[in-house]
């Protein structure tokens, strides 16, 4: 210990204080300073840096599934379209098929009905000129049988009955 | 003569080249004289190594002539004795003659400067100490020449660095190799003993004592390199500033804890102020002898077993003690780093004790 008090040198003490402390304001003005700045402000980039990148992953994930459910949505809205498009179609089908056997059954029905139609006119045509005919044979039969008008009257008498019966 | 010669030589190649010899001290003229033993002048080798001395010297040897060489350079000597005295440490010829300054008279004895009569005459008192004054003094020793050039060197590293930053935010050149070492002192030494609210206010002093102590340890350790840290003046200067920062920043908690310790009795309170008090002074105390104890401790087992080559001059000694300084410099480079790492911990420690905050 004496030899340690002997041995202490004030000057070099001054000068240990004095240069340190000078080294000391010197370095924190020049260096820790700007040093700590720098690697402060670079490691915050990075942070920040990082939870950016996060947040975009995040944002990424959400858009990846609302794009799914979107796509879900859509495939799902595209088959309930073709379902009503399918039931649409079977539906017409059927009403034009119903339809169509309606206006074919109508028109039969009205072929028919004309058909029946012409067939009485045909009928009735017939029968008149039938009986312009038969009017005309009976006028020529008639004409050369009522020579005499016995004859006559017998005639009218036997076709009066035969039409009767007729 | 021809024997001492080369066994010198020899020693100054061995100071040389084994990474932890600094520099081989000039010695005086009485100290040098035939007949001592290789012992006595390995001790007095070791001695002169571990303190300070006026001029730079790098290693010195006995021609065949018996005339002394150093080889190294003067440092100003600056003293305050009646006035200001500057002059280059030459004049004293290594202690060999008296140098007058302004009509003072001072010489150099055991490397201490005393101020004498023109003869240069010394007197001692019955514990054989010198009894002449001491001026005041300020010279630029090799220790405060270290310091300066190691201020300088951190100052144009660090600022250098800190202006690459400006343009890449990335480390370039050497700032990635001291940027994890910066970091490692913020993330593992501030932060955990401080805390994240105060330590930015802490981390100037911390960094700067961290590189200081190391690289002027590890520049001990080199070839030219100083012992600085073994010099009681320079730990109790860091030391100091350890206290002044923890006094001046310490919150009421922790003048709290020292003079009115919570939650003990009124007695034991009263018991408790002086111990605490004490404390305080206690633990930059410690700082400052375990830094100034481990580098010098380490200084002079290294050289010893250096030393012990030279006295075994045998084929299996000299090797042996030769592999054991190399192991023991690999050691030293260790503790050189681990010493900066205590001092700097223990000083955020006590930073760290200082702006607790306690909910009590």
């Amino acid at each position: 210990m004496d030899k340690l008090i002997e041995q202490f040198s004030f000057g070099l003490f001054f000068w240990q204080l004095f240069l340190f402390v000078g080294l000391l304001f010197l370095l924190k003005k020049f260096a820790w300073k700007p040093i700590l700045e720098a690697v402060n402000a670079r490691e915050e980039g990075i942070k920040n840096a990082l939870a950016s990148a996060e947040d975009a992953k995040k944002e990424m994930q959400n858009l990846n599934a609302d794009n799914e459910r979107l796509l879900k949505e859509a495939r799902a809205e595209r088959d309930a379209m073709m379902k009503e498009a399918r039931e649409i179609k079977e539906t017409m089908i059927s009403d034009a098929k119903e339809e169509a056997k309606a206006e074919g059954a109508k028109m039969i029905e009205q072929a028919q009905a004309a058909i029946q139609s012409e067939k009485n006119a045909a009928i009735s045509e017939l029968k008149s000129q039938v009986a312009e005919l038969s009017v005309g044979i009976a006028e020529k039969v008639v004409r050369k049988e009522l020579a005499n008008d016995a004859d006559q009257s017998q005639l009218i008498e036997t076709l009066l009955k035969e039409v009767t019966i007729s | 003569m021809k024997g001492n010669f080369s066994v010198r030589l020899l020693t100054a190649i061995m100071i040389l080249f084994s990474v932890s010899f600094a520099s081989a001290e000039v010695k005086s003229e009485s100290e040098n004289q035939e007949g001592k033993d290789l012992k006595t002048e390995i001790k007095e080798y070791i001695d002169h190594h571990l303190l300070d001395s006026y001029d730079f010297g790098l290693y010195s040897y006995t021609t065949e002539q018996g005339e002394h060489k150093y080889i190294g350079f003067p440092l100003p000597v600056i003293l305050i004795d009646g006035g200001l005295k500057v002059f280059l440490s030459s004049k004293f010829h290594h202690g060999e003659t008296v140098a007058e300054v302004g009509g003072n008279y001072y010489k150099l004895y055991h490397n201490k400067i005393y101020k004498t009569d023109a003869a240069g005459t010394i007197t001692y008192d019955e514990a054989h100490h010198p009894t002449n004054a001491n001026p005041l003094d300020f010279s630029i020793t090799k220790n405060v020449f270290f310091i300066l050039l190691v201020s300088i060197l951190m100052f144009v590293m660090f600022s250098r660095m800190a202006k690459k930053y400006k343009s890449n935010p990335l480390p370039t050149g050497i700032g990635r190799a001291l940027e994890p070492i910066i970091l490692y002192v913020r993330d593992d030494i501030a932060i955990p003993n401080i805390g994240k609210k105060h330590y930015k206010r802490y981390m100037s002093y911390l960094l700067t004592v961290f590189f200081f102590v190391w690289i002027i340890n590890l520049l001990g350790l080199s070839p030219l390199g100083v012992n600085v840290t073994n010099n009681i003046a320079v730990t109790f200067a860091l030391a100091l500033i350890t206290y002044l920062i923890t006094t001046f920043t310490a919150n009421k908690n922790y003048w709290g804890h020292i003079f009115w310790m919570p939650g003990v009795p009124v007695f034991m309170k009263i018991v408790l102020a002086p111990i605490e008090l004490l404390g305080t002074i206690i633990k930059p105390f410690s700082l400052m002898i375990r830094l100034y104890a481990n580098i010098t401790a380490g200084h002079v087992v290294l050289m010893s077993i250096i030393g012990m080559m030279f006295i075994f001059k045998s084929w299996i000694g000299s090797p042996l003690s030769f592999g054991l300084a190399f192991a023991l410099s690999l050691l030293e480079l260790l503790v050189a780093a681990l010493q900066a790492y205590i001092f700097t911990m223990l000083s955020a420690l006590y930073f760290g004790s200082a702006v607790e905050e306690h909910d009590h």
